[in-house]
C-alpha cells in the first residue's frame, strides 16, 4: 500500500524529515517498508497489519506521527454549503446486522468532467486512476481519512429509495467492472425500488455509475459488517480497497464526515447544489464498551518500565479516553475511539502502551527456570543414523514433499494425500516414497556432469489413513558412479549393490537385534535379481539394491542407480545397541580354510545357516574369503574359499579339537551339495 | 671407530683446542657416513639426545669437571662446540633428505580422499539455533505437518472467515468438505500448531522449541519456496514478561551470529501474540553500515538492518483454548516466536536463491562439508 508522506503532512507537522518520518512510524508499527519517488513525489510503501485499517490512509498515518511527536493533529472539517431545500431520500435498513449505519447526501445539477489537478496528482502518486470528479472524490477520501463511500447516478435509481437487504434467489447485479454477477440469499445488497445497485462494501453496480451524462448524485457512505463483507468479496472473488477496508473494521463515526467530504470535493470542482440535509439512518449502534485496565496486568506483561502516568499519558496521545477507575492510579477504565475496532481487550490497550513507549525501552532480561530438557523420542536415533550416513560419504539432502500421481503410483501402494489447491500436477499429491524426489536429484546432478553422487534424505512421507493421515519417517539413500574417490593412485571402481548392502548394514548395527536376513528381491522398482528387502528380527526395516533398468530409463538416467529405504518406524521399534565391554581374548586365534565347489543355487545363507546349526562354540567368525567363476569350474558352479576362526575365552584350542569341528563343517557343506576341493 | 668424550686432565688453552679439533672431526666424519632417514636419526640421538648424547657428555666430563678458575673458558668453547654441533647436524639433516630417490614418494601428489557426507545447510543452521535454546534449558517438540484448521488456525486465534488467514496462502489438502471446518486438514502453514499440541500434553511451566517443514502457496522463485522450515519457540510460565522475550532472543541472536550483533524490536501483528514484534539484527554482512565497500548492501537493503523472526506475548486468547490444562491466562503468560530456517541460513552463508536448498546438487551441498 502506498502513501505520500506530502499528504500526511496536511494534518500533522513534524519538523523530522520523510526519512525520518518513516523511521519513526516504523518504531511504532506502522511500518514502512521502502520508498520511492523524491522531493513532495515521495511515496512510501506501507505495511499495514491487517488489525490496523484505521490506518490504512493518510490521516490515520498522521494521527499515529502526531501521537509519536506529540503534535496536534489538523482536523477534516468539510466546508460545504447551505443545503437547498429539498427532499431527502429514504432509507430502509432491512438488514441491522449486516448494515449498522447508512448516511447519505443528494446533490444536483453537477457537472461530471476531470477532477482539479491536486486530486489528479495526488491519486496517481498511488497508482490510483483518476475517472471523473465525482468518483475521484470517494477515492480521495478513502485514501485520505480511510472511509469508503459510493456514488450513483441518482436519476438511475428507479422509485427514489434505497434499500439494505440480503438479495433475492435468481437476482443479478452488473458490477462496476463489467462482470454480470449472480447474486445468493447471502448476498448483501444496496438496491432501489426494483433491482440490486450495489454489493455492500464492495463494489457499486455498472448500470447505476457516474457518466459524462450524470447531473444529479446520491452519495452513500455506510458501514457493513466485516464478516459479511468478507464472505461476499470472497465469494464474488472480488477484493476491493473498499472491502478491503470494511472486512478489517471501519470506523463507524466517519459516515457523516466521509459524507460531507465528498460532497465538498464534487461541489468544488463540478459545481451543482446540495439538497436537503444528510439522511441519516442508524440501524444498530456498536458496542464499544470501555475496557478496564490494570496496572498489576501491565506489570505482569511489560515488567515494570512504564508507570501509570506514562500509561495515561501514551493512552490519551492515541485518541484513547481515560475515564474514572476504582482504584486511583492502579486502575483506569478506558474509553476506546470509534475507529479502533481491533481494540477490544485489555491486553490490546498493553499493546498500544508498548508500542508507542517504544519496545527497545523495555530491558532485556532472561527468565529464570528450573526443569529439564527433554529430547524428541527419536533424536538419538537419528543422530545415531545422520552421523553415520554422513561419515559413509553421502551428502545430506531435503527435496520437495509434493510429487505426481504418477509418481505415487509408481512408487507406494499407500493411499495418497491429494492436495486441494496444488501448484501444479506434478505437485498434487504428498510424496508417498522419498524415491521419486531421490532419483530426481540424483539426475539433476548427472544432468549437469557430476557422475558419482551419494545423497540421502531423511525424512516424512505422507499417508492416508481412515480420515486422518500419518507421517511415518523414512531415510532414503541414493548413489551412482564410482565406489571410491579415483585419483592417480587408484582407478574408479564402480559401485555395486555390495556398497549399498554395506552402508546399510553399517546403519543397522546401530540397533539391538537378534537376527539380520536378506530376501532377494525387493520388489516393485528395483532390479529383481540385484536388490534385497532387509528382515531384522523377522519384519522388513530396509529394502536396498539396484534400480530396475526401466525405471532409470523412464527418467533418461543412463548409468546405474542405486538406492536404499529404511522405514524408521520399523527400525525404530529397536532400542540402539548397548555398547559394553568385552574383554579381550587371551587365547590364540585358529583360522582354517575350505575351499568348496558349489552349484549356483547355493546360496551363501544357506552355507552360513548349515554351519551355525552346528552351534560350535568356539566357531567365532565363518566368512567368505574368495570367490571365483569359470576356468576350471564347470558353468553353473562356483568356487568357494571359506575361512573359518576358532577361538576360546578359556584356553588354547587342540589340534585334534579343531580337525574334528573342521570334518563337522566339511561333512555339512558336503550334504548341502558342495565338492571340497582342496582343506 | 666411533669417538668417544675423553675426560679431561689438563685445562690448558692448547688441550682444549686439541680436544676440540678431535670433536670436530669425528663429528664430520659421522655427518658424512649417515647416509639415508635411519643412519641419520641414529647420528642425532647420539650426538644430541638429551641422555648421553655427546653434548651431554661434553657438558658433563668437560665443564662440570672443570676446576673453577678454568670454568670461563671451558664453558665457552663447550658453548661454541655445541652450536657447531647442531647446525652440522641440521645441515646433515636438510641436504640429505632427497638423497634416496628410491625411498621416496612425491607427497606434492593429491592425497588419496575418502568421500566424507556434508550437513545439508538448513539442517546445520536448525541444529545450531535448537542447541542454543537446549542450552537455556528448552526442550524439543515435533508435530505434523499435515494437520487441521484448528491447530493451525483456530486456537491460535484466527477464528474462521477472518482476514488474517489471507496472510497465510494455505495449501489445502482435497476432498475436506465433508468435515467441520476445524478438523479439516491443511498443510501447516507455521510450527506455531505445535504451541497449541504441546500445551495441550505438558502443564505450565514450559520451555520449547520445535523445528519443522512448512508449507504455503507460494510460487517458486529465488526467495520463496513452497515447502520451507520454521522454527517455533515457546516460554509459559507464572512471571514471564515482555523484556523476558526480548532478552531471550537478543541472546540467540547473539549466539548465533556473534556477540556483537544488536537487535531491534519493532511492533507486529500476529494474531497468536500480543503485544506481537518483528526482531531485526545488525545486518551480519556489512556490520549495519548499509555499504559494502563502496557498494550498497542488498541483504539488508542498506538499512544495517535484517528481519529474522517474528514474536511476541501470547495471546490470551491462546491460552483460552488451553485453560484446562493450566494455561489460565491471569495466572500464567508467556512468549512465542518463529522463524525461517532456510532465510537464515541463506543470510548466513549468503546463498542467493532458496531453491538450491532443495536439488541435492552436490557442487553446492559439498560447500558445506
Amino acid at each position: 500500500m502506498k502513501l505520500s508522506p506530502d499528504w500526511i503532512r496536511d494534518f500533522v507537522s513534524p519538523t523530522a524529515d520523510d526519512l525520518r518520518l518513516a523511521e519513526d512510524l516504523t518504531s511504532i508499527g506502522i511500518a514502512v517498508e521502502g520508498m520511492s519517488g523524491a522531493g513532495a513525489d515521495l511515496v512510501y510503501e506501507m505495511e499495514i497489519g491487517t488489525n490496523r485499517p484505521d490506518a490504512m490512509n493518510h490521516y490515520g498515518v498522521a494521527r499515529e506521527a502526531a501521537a509519536f511527536y506529540d503534535l496536534p493533529l489538523k482536523p477534516v472539517h468539510p466546508a460545504l454549503p447551505a443545503a437547498k431545500h429539498g427532499a431527502g431520500i429514504p432509507i430502509t435498513i432491512e438488514d441491522p446486522q449486516g448494515c449498522a449505519r447508512f448516511t447519505a447526501r443528494v446533490l444536483r445539477n453537477v457537472t461530471i468532467k476531470p477532477s482539479p489537478e491536486k486530486i489528479v496528482h495526488r491519486l496517481s502518486l498511488l497508482d490510483q486512476r483518476p475517472i471523473n470528479n465525482a468518483v475521484d472524490a470517494t477515492n480521495y477520501t478513502l485514501w485520505e481519512i480511510g472511509k469508503p463511500t459510493h456514488v450513483f447516478d441518482l436519476d438511475l435509481l428507479e422509485g427514489g429509495k434505497i434499500i439494505v437487504r440480503r438479495a433475492r434467489a435468481g437476482e443479478t447485479l452488473k458490477t462496476l467492472d463489467g462482470i454480470e454477477r449472480k447474486l445468493t440469499t447471502e448476498d448483501l445488497i444496496v438496491a432501489d425500488a426494483r433491482k440490486p445497485v450495489g454489493l455492500a462494501g464492495t463494489m457499486g453496480g455498472f448500470d447505476t455509475m457516474i457518466t459524462g451524462k450524470t447531473r444529479n448524485i446520491l452519495i452513500e457512505s455506510a458501514w457493513w459488517d466485516p464478516a459479511t463483507v468478507r464472505s461476499m468479496s470472497r465469494r464474488h472473488g472480488l477484493h476491493t480497497d473498499a472491502s478491503h477496508r470494511f472486512e478489517r473494521g471501519a470506523d463507524f463515526e466517519s459516515t457523516i464526515l466521509s459524507c460531507d467530504r465528498v460532497a465538498e470535493f464534487i461541489l468544488d470542482s463540478g459545481g451543482g447544489e446540495l439538497v436537503g440535509g444528510v439522511v441519516d439512518v442508524i440501524a444498530r449502534n456498536l458496542d464499544q464498551a470501555p475496557i478496564e485496565l490494570r496496572m498489576s496486568e501491565v506489570r505482569r506483561i511489560l515488567g515494570s518500565t512504564v508507570d501509570s502516568t506514562q500509561v495515561a499519558r501514551l493512552l490519551r496521545k492515541l485518541g484513547f479516553e481515560l475515564l474514572a477507575g476504582a482504584g486511583e492510579d492502579s486502575e483506569f477504565m478506558v474509553g476506546v475511539p470509534s475507529w479502533r475496532l481491533d481494540v477490544e481487550r485489555e491486553i490490546d490497550l498493553i499493546e498500544e502502551i508498548a508500542r508507542l513507549h517504544g519496545y527497545d525501552k523495555f530491558p532485556n532480561t532472561l527468565p529464570a527456570f528450573v526443569g529439564a530438557v527433554v529430547e524428541t523420542p527419536d533424536a538419538k536415533k537419528d543422530e545415531t543414523l545422520r552421523s553415520s550416513l554422513l561419515a559413509l560419504g553421502y551428502n545430506e539432502t531435503l527435496s520437495l514433499t509434493f510429487i505426481s500421481h504418477e509418481e505415487a503410483e509408481a512408487f507406494a501402494d499407500a493411499p495418497v494425500v491429494e492436495l486441494a489447491n496444488p501448484q501444479s500436477e506434478e505437485a498434487s499429491v504428498m510424496r508417498t516414497s522419498l524415491v521419486p524426489g531421490m532419483l530426481n536429484m540424483l539426475a539433476y546432478n548427472l544432468n549437469r556432469g557430476m557422475d558419482s553422487v551419494r545423497l540421502f534424505e531423511a525424512g516424512a512421507v505422507f499417508h492416508a489413513e481412515g480420515r486422518g493421515t500419518t507421517e511415518p519417517k523414512q531415510i532414503c539413500l541414493g548413489a551412482t558412479g564410482s565406489a571410491n574417490m579415483p585419483s592417480v593412485h587408484e582407478k574408479a571402481r564402480p559401485l555395486s549393490s555390495y556398497d549399498l548392502k554395506g552402508d546399510v548394514e553399517t546403519l543397522l548395527e546401530n540397533f539391538q537385534h537378534k537376527s539380520l536376513q536378506y530376501e532377494a528381491g525387493a520388489g516393485d522398482y528395483y532390479h529383481p535379481g540385484r536388490s534385497a528387502r532387509v528382515l531384522m528380527d523377522g519384519a522388513a526395516v530396509a529394502r536396498f539394491g539396484q534400480l530396475a533398468a526401466e525405471m532409470a530409463a523412464t527418467r533418461k538416467i543412463r548409468q546405474d542407480i542405486y538406492i536404499a529405504e529404511i522405514y524408521l518406524d520399523q527400525l525404530y521399534k529397536h532400542g540402539l545397541r548397548n555398547i559394553l565391554y568385552r574383554p579381550l581374548p587371551k587365547y590364540p586365534a585358529v583360522e582354517r580354510d575350505f575351499s568348496f565347489i558349489f552349484d549356483d543355487s547355493i546360496v551363501f545363507e544357506g552355507i552360513q545357516r548349515a554351519v551355525g546349526d552346528l552351534r560350535l562354540s568356539d566357531l567365532q567368525s565363518f566368512v567368505p574369503a574368495e570367490i571365483f567363476r569359470g576356468g576350471s569350474i564347470p558353468a553353473g558352479k562356483y568356487s568357494l574359499l571359506l575361512r573359518a576362526m576358532f577361538q576360546s575365552a578359556e584356553r588354547t584350542l587342540r589340534d585334534d579339537e579343531v580337525a574334528a569341528w573342521s570334518g563337522m563343517i566339511i561333512k555339512v557343506l558336503e550334504k548341502l551339495g558342495g565338492t571340497l576341493r582342496a582343506s | 671407530m666411533a669417538y668417544i668424550v675423553p675426560k679431561l686432565t689438563d685445562y690448558s688453552p692448547a688441550a682444549l683446542e686439541k680436544a676440540a679439533a678431535d670433536l670436530s672431526s669425528a663429528l664430520a666424519a659421522e655427518v658424512a657416513a649417515a647416509k639415508n632417514g635411519s643412519e641419520q636419526k641414529a647420528l642425532r640421538d647420539r650426538w644430541l639426545a638429551r641422555k648421553n648424547g655427546v653434548l651431554t657428555q661434553i657438558n658433563d666430563l668437560w665443564l662440570k669437571a672443570a676446576p673453577k678458575d678454568a670454568k670461563r673458558e671451558v664453558g665457552q668453547r663447550v658453548n661454541e662446540l655445541k652450536k657447531r654441533v647442531e647446525e652440522a647436524i641440521e645441515t646433515a639433516h636438510a641436504s640429505k633428505a632427497s638423497v634416496s630417490a628410491s625411498d621416496s614418494i612425491d607427497l606434492t601428489l593429491p592425497g588419496i580422499r575418502r568421500p566424507i557426507g556434508a550437513e545439508h545447510p538448513v539442517v546445520k543452521t536448525t541444529n545450531e539455533i535448537v542447541s542454543i535454546f537446549r542450552n537455556l534449558g528448552y526442550s524439543i517438540a515435533e508435530g505434523p505437518v499435515i494437520d487441521t484448521d484448528y491447530y493451525n488456525f483456530e486456537a491460535l486465534n484466527f477464528p474462521p472467515n477472518h482476514p488474517a488467514r489471507d496472510t497465510q496462502d494455505t495449501l489445502f489438502i482435497a476432498n475436506q468438505e465433508s468435515k467441520p471446518q476445524r478438523e479439516r486438514l491443511l498443510l501447516r502453514t507455521h510450527t506455531s500448531p505445535v504451541q497449541i499440541r504441546t500445551m495441550e500434553k505438558i502443564k505450565p511451566p514450559i520451555r520449547i522449541v520445535i523445528p519443522g517443514k512448512t508449507h504455503r502457496n507460494d510460487a517458486p522463485d529465488a526467495s520463496h519456496s513452497p515447502m520451507f522450515h520454521q522454527i517455533e519457540g515457546l516460554a509459559v510460565d507464572a512471571n514471564i514478561t515482555f523484556g523476558d522475550l526480548k532478552g531471550t532472543l537478543d541472546h540467540m541472536a547473539k549466539a548465533l551470529f556473534g556477540s556483537s550483533a544488536k537487535t531491534q524490536f519493532r511492533p507486529s501483528f500476529f494474531p497468536f501474540t500480543e503485544p506481537s514484534a518483528e526482531m531485526f539484527v545488525s545486518c551480519f554482512i556489512c556490520g549495519g553500515s548499509g555499504q559494502r565497500g563502496s557498494d550498497p548492501c542488498r541483504p539488508c537493503k542498506q538499512t544495517g538492518w535484517i528481519e529474522i523472526l517474528g514474536c511476541g506475548m501470547v495471546d490470551p486468547n491462546v491460552f483460552e483454548f488451553v485453560k484446562g490444562n493450566g494455561y489460565d491466562p491471569k495466572r500464567v503468560s508467556g512468549f512465542a516466536f518463529g522463524m525461517g530456517v532456510d532465510r537464515i541460513t541463506m543470510l548466513k552463508y549468503g546463498v542467493d536463491d532458496i531453491q538450491l536448498f532443495f536439488n541435492g546438487d552436490v557442487r553446492f551441498l559439498e560447500q558445506f562439508g
